[in-house]
């Protein structure tokens, strides 16, 4: 694999993508409105589970906030790319037009999964960020080189598993077509990474733990930031991270063999 | 003979539409399992205990998180998304030369689709009470028509509010982020996350007068049998129509003289 080849390639992608982005301005200050309204609306919700209770599973008020910066950090990710990208592969596939990504001397993963980007989605992060700054003072959290690094670990093994889901949901559209919906069942899934595990009855923290690992996206990272995790819990997390990055590259591969252009 | 020829128009579009839907099965099933965040809600509050602070019981409480995810189910609209989609790709041009309003065939097809997605709901609901089988119970048959027409008028507010967005495409082409704006507020405020009793007095205060809280938390309170105005919450749902039909006709009588065909 040529490196320099693919930078050289995802700068073009950036370029012209952010162009075609840039023409609907209005939409990005929409977009931001939304995201500032959809934080306040969570924090809302926070505070009226809080109300009369100092604790939820175990977790003070100005601990959870940690998990809804973390929470909009990688919604503001999914924003960005993972939700322009790759809802796209189902317009592929549905259009026959997957053959023009194929033919290209170029991986098809890298394309389909960075092709777009959208700009609106860097405020959600930023807003994420000064929310994690701001959580980071009022839990007088010290920061040194270890934390830092290990934060830094853990919220990118998360990405990686937020990319993985998206990546499997999406690529079963070649066999299913139509996957929209499935990618809204894994939408209103995650809403549940806004709070933490340890709320939740003891079966759905199985589901949401085993079966689509949630509970390791917001919740591990936030613990790091509160000392709280365990070494295990971290080198879990990286497992499991890589575990669902190789299997959905493998995935992708294996569903190729399937594809059997559309319309052409 | 006017109404015989509307009625025969509409009868034909929902057969249509009944059929059209029919074929996919899956994505409604899909569709109908994304509506569950109630549930996880749910959870939240009776895992935690939170329902003794606003003095309702688990069993009601229950209740009213099933009703609101029926509610919810019923009273889901995306024609904004379905009228971008169309107008973009110039596909309003034939439409608007029909003798109908192109917004009834939208109406129909939202109707279709609930009886498409009821089945799925009723599955959702019996595994539900498998799971709390003390919170079974049967609603008297006036309540439950009273919540069936409640529910309906829900519906009709929110096709209302996005068909009214949905003409702005005739200005801007790209509505859908308005309406992502106004799902926020919805979101929080209509009580499928939280029943607007447990919000705090400043936001009670002046919740009434906007039309969410007449959006799930009116209609799920009425048929899980907690306290409600039941006179109150349906006249201000026929007012929020009396308020939002004119408005849309206005808006569309404007949008059309602006109208000029993309894409054909």
């Amino acid at each position: 694999m040529n490196l320099r080849k693919y930078l050289k390639v995802y700068k073009k992608f950036l370029h012209t993508s952010l162009a075609s982005e840039l023409e609907y301005k209005t939409n990005i200050l929409v977009d931001l409105i939304t995201a500032i309204l959809s934080l306040i609306g969570s924090v809302f919700l926070l505070s009226i589970f809080f109300q009369n209770n100092g604790y939820i599973g175990g977790w003070k008020f100005e601990q959870a906030l940690i998990i809804q910066a973390i929470y909009t950090i990688l919604n503001g990710i999914t924003n960005t790319w993972f939700n322009p990208n790759l809802t796209e592969i189902v317009k592929h596939i549905r259009e026959g037009t997957l053959d023009f990504v194929l033919l290209k001397p170029i991986d098809s993963q890298f394309f389909i999964s960075l092709k777009k980007i959208n700009p609106s989605g860097f405020l959600e992060i930023m807003l994420g960020f000064f929310l994690l700054l701001f959580c980071i003072r009022i839990n007088q959290i010290n920061l040194s080189i270890s934390f830092l690094s290990l934060s830094l670990i853990t919220i990118s093994c998360s990405i990686c598993i937020l990319y993985s889901l998206w990546f499997f949901i999406s690529t079963t559209t070649i066999w299913f077509v139509k996957t929209w919906n499935a990618i809204e069942v894994l939408r209103s899934f995650l809403y549940i990474g806004r709070f933490p595990l340890n709320s939740f009855s003891f079966s759905l923290r199985v589901f949401f733990s085993i079966i689509i690992p949630i509970a390791f996206i917001t919740t591990i990272p936030s613990e790091v930031f509160l000392g709280l995790s365990q070494l295990w819990k971290i080198l879990l997390e990286v497992i499991v991270a890589s575990v669902f990055l190789m299997t959905s590259r493998k995935f992708w591969l294996f569903a190729l063999k399937f594809y059997s252009s559309a319309s052409s | 003979m006017l109404s015989n020829l509307i009625n025969r128009k509409i009868f034909t579009l929902l057969k249509v539409q009944y059929s059209n839907m029919l074929e996919y099965r899956v994505e409604i099933a899909l569709w109908a399992i994304s509506g569950i965040i109630p549930f996880f809600m749910l959870n939240i509050w009776t895992n935690n205990n939170l329902n003794e602070s606003i003095n309702i019981s688990d069993v009601l409480l229950s209740r009213y998180f099933l009703c609101a995810f029926f509610v919810r189910q019923f009273s889901v609209v995306w024609v904004v998304f379905s009228f971008e989609e169309d107008s973009l790709m110039g596909k309003v041009s034939p439409y608007l030369i029909q003798p109908l309003n192109p917004f009834f065939r939208y109406f129909a097809q939202h109707l279709a689709e609930q009886i498409t997605r009821f089945p799925f709901a009723l599955i959702i609901a019996f595994f539900f009470f498998i799971f709390n089988p003390e919170s079974l119970w049967i609603p008297n048959l006036g309540i439950l028509l009273l919540s069936i027409l409640s529910t309906f008028l829900s519906f009709l507010i929110q096709f209302l509010i996005q068909s009214i967005v949905a003409c702005l495409c005739f200005w801007t082409e790209k509505a859908s982020s308005i309406e992502r704006l106004l799902f926020i507020p919805t979101l929080f405020l209509s009580g499928l996350l939280a029943p607007v009793v447990s919000f705090p007095a400043y936001v009670k205060s002046w919740i009434y007068l906007t039309p969410f809280p007449y959006l799930i938390d009116f209609p799920a309170n009425l048929l899980s049998g907690n306290e409600t105005n039941i006179s109150g919450g349906l006249s201000m749902q026929i007012l929020w129509i009396l308020l939002l039909l004119p408005l849309f006709k206005k808006i569309w009588s404007e949008g059309t003289k602006k109208y000029t065909a993309m894409g054909s």
